[in-house]
């Protein structure tokens, strides 16, 4: 049977070495934190994003008849670097139809520099908020659902971000 | 003074349509009707009409509506509940409808749009209460007991109400819909503040045995 001797002034001790330190964790939050080498987290897939979803959206040079823009990035988790030809699909609610009808889902690749633009008609208000919806799902990284929010009806476009994480 | 008061009753009684009507009236006007479909439209609707019935149950308990004192009041007060009830029936299954994954998020409380567990609150609070009040004699609730569970559950619907339709971004008129929910708000709080001082002056006045 061990012995353990805490006397007053070692409680003592070690409460003030406690008490220093969550002092300094929180004047200096940086400093136990460990160092970033992970670099770009992976986006998280939000809430709702996969509503109304339809498997396999054609490539298509438009949306319906366009008038509004939607525009994103596609990059690597990690590095941060940009993904080409990565394949993004895009659905909504719009002037020309609601969101799970066939003619508002559409997909496009980003280019190069992982950048991605498709036109489709005018976004509307849908189930209380102006919202797009987006896909990234074709296996070689995690999928990931986006739901951007305008942050109002009359905007004419609107932008959503993807860093994926390998599968 | 009797033409002050029939004059004073009219005023009552069309401040109350204009109310209701107004919001109605405005948001049948809305362009975003014109990419919804039918259902969609009608859900909406009634979501406006059951905020209406919102503004109108305190009213009828206050006894301030000319006409529908105390005990026809109360009357009418059932019966525009069960009509509450049944206009957000509509409302959720017209959404249900036009959006099923959508309703479902909103249901179980994991929906990205912050209106949406306002209303599903406020929609269960309206369901408890129409199921006691029709097995209230059965269940020989007596008024204080039935105040107990009613009162709280009738500030639930009102605030849950109120911020649902005041977050939503859709066919209703910003001014109109405002004026709607500040009515409401004001009506709630005029009844509280005079059934507490009924039941302190009646407290007072009669000896307990």
């Amino acid at each position: 049977m061990t012995n353990v001797a805490l006397d007053r002034r070692s409680l003592l001790a070690a409460g003030g070495t406690v008490l220093a330190t969550g002092v300094l964790v929180s004047a200096f939050p940086g400093l136990l934190v460990p160092a970033r080498a992970d670099g770009l987290a992976p986006t998280q897939s939000m809430s709702g994003g996969a509503n109304n979803y339809r498997k396999g959206a054609a490539i298509v040079e438009r949306i319906g008849k366009g008038g509004f823009w939607m525009s994103g990035t596609v990059r690597r988790a990690g590095d941060g670097a940009p993904l080409a030809g990565q394949r993004i699909q895009i659905w909504a609610h719009t002037v020309e139809g609601q969101e799970h009808e066939p003619q508002s889902h559409g997909a496009t690749l980003t280019d190069k520099d992982g950048k991605f633009r498709l036109e489709m008609p005018q976004i509307i208000p849908i189930f209380g908020q102006p919202h797009g919806h987006l896909a990234y799902d074709s296996g070689e990284f995690k999928t990931v659902f986006l739901r951007p929010v305008m942050r109002s009806a009359k905007e004419t476009s609107l932008e959503a971000h993807f860093v994926l994480q390998p599968a | 003074m009797r033409e002050w008061k029939s004059a004073r009753a009219v005023l009552i009684w069309v401040a109350l349509v204009l109310a209701i009507g107004v919001p109605i009236a405005a948001a049948a006007a809305s362009e975003q009707l014109a990419w919804r479909g039918p259902v969609y439209i009608l859900a909406g609707f009634a979501g406006i009409i059951a905020l209406g019935l919102v503004l109108v149950q305190p009213l009828l308990i206050g006894g301030y509506l000319p006409g529908l004192p105390a005990y026809r009041g109360r009357r009418a007060h059932h019966w525009i509940g069960g009509a509450l009830a049944v206009a957000v029936v509509i409302h959720v299954a017209g959404l249900w409808f036009t959006s099923p994954p959508d309703m479902i998020d909103a249901l179980t409380y994991t929906s990205p749009t912050p209106f949406s567990p306002f209303g599903v609150t406020a929609m269960w609070a309206i369901f408890i209460i129409a199921v006691l009040a029709l097995l209230r004699r059965r269940l020989g609730l007596r008024l204080r007991t039935w105040r107990i569970v009613h009162i709280p559950l009738a500030i639930v619907i009102v605030a849950g109400s109120v911020v649902h339709c005041l977050l939503i971004e859709g066919t209703m008129e910003t001014i109109s819909k405002a004026a709607l929910c500040a009515l409401v708000l004001a009506a709630t709080v005029k009844v509280m503040i005079d059934l507490w001082r009924r039941r302190t002056l009646r407290g007072e006045s009669v000896p307990r045995h």
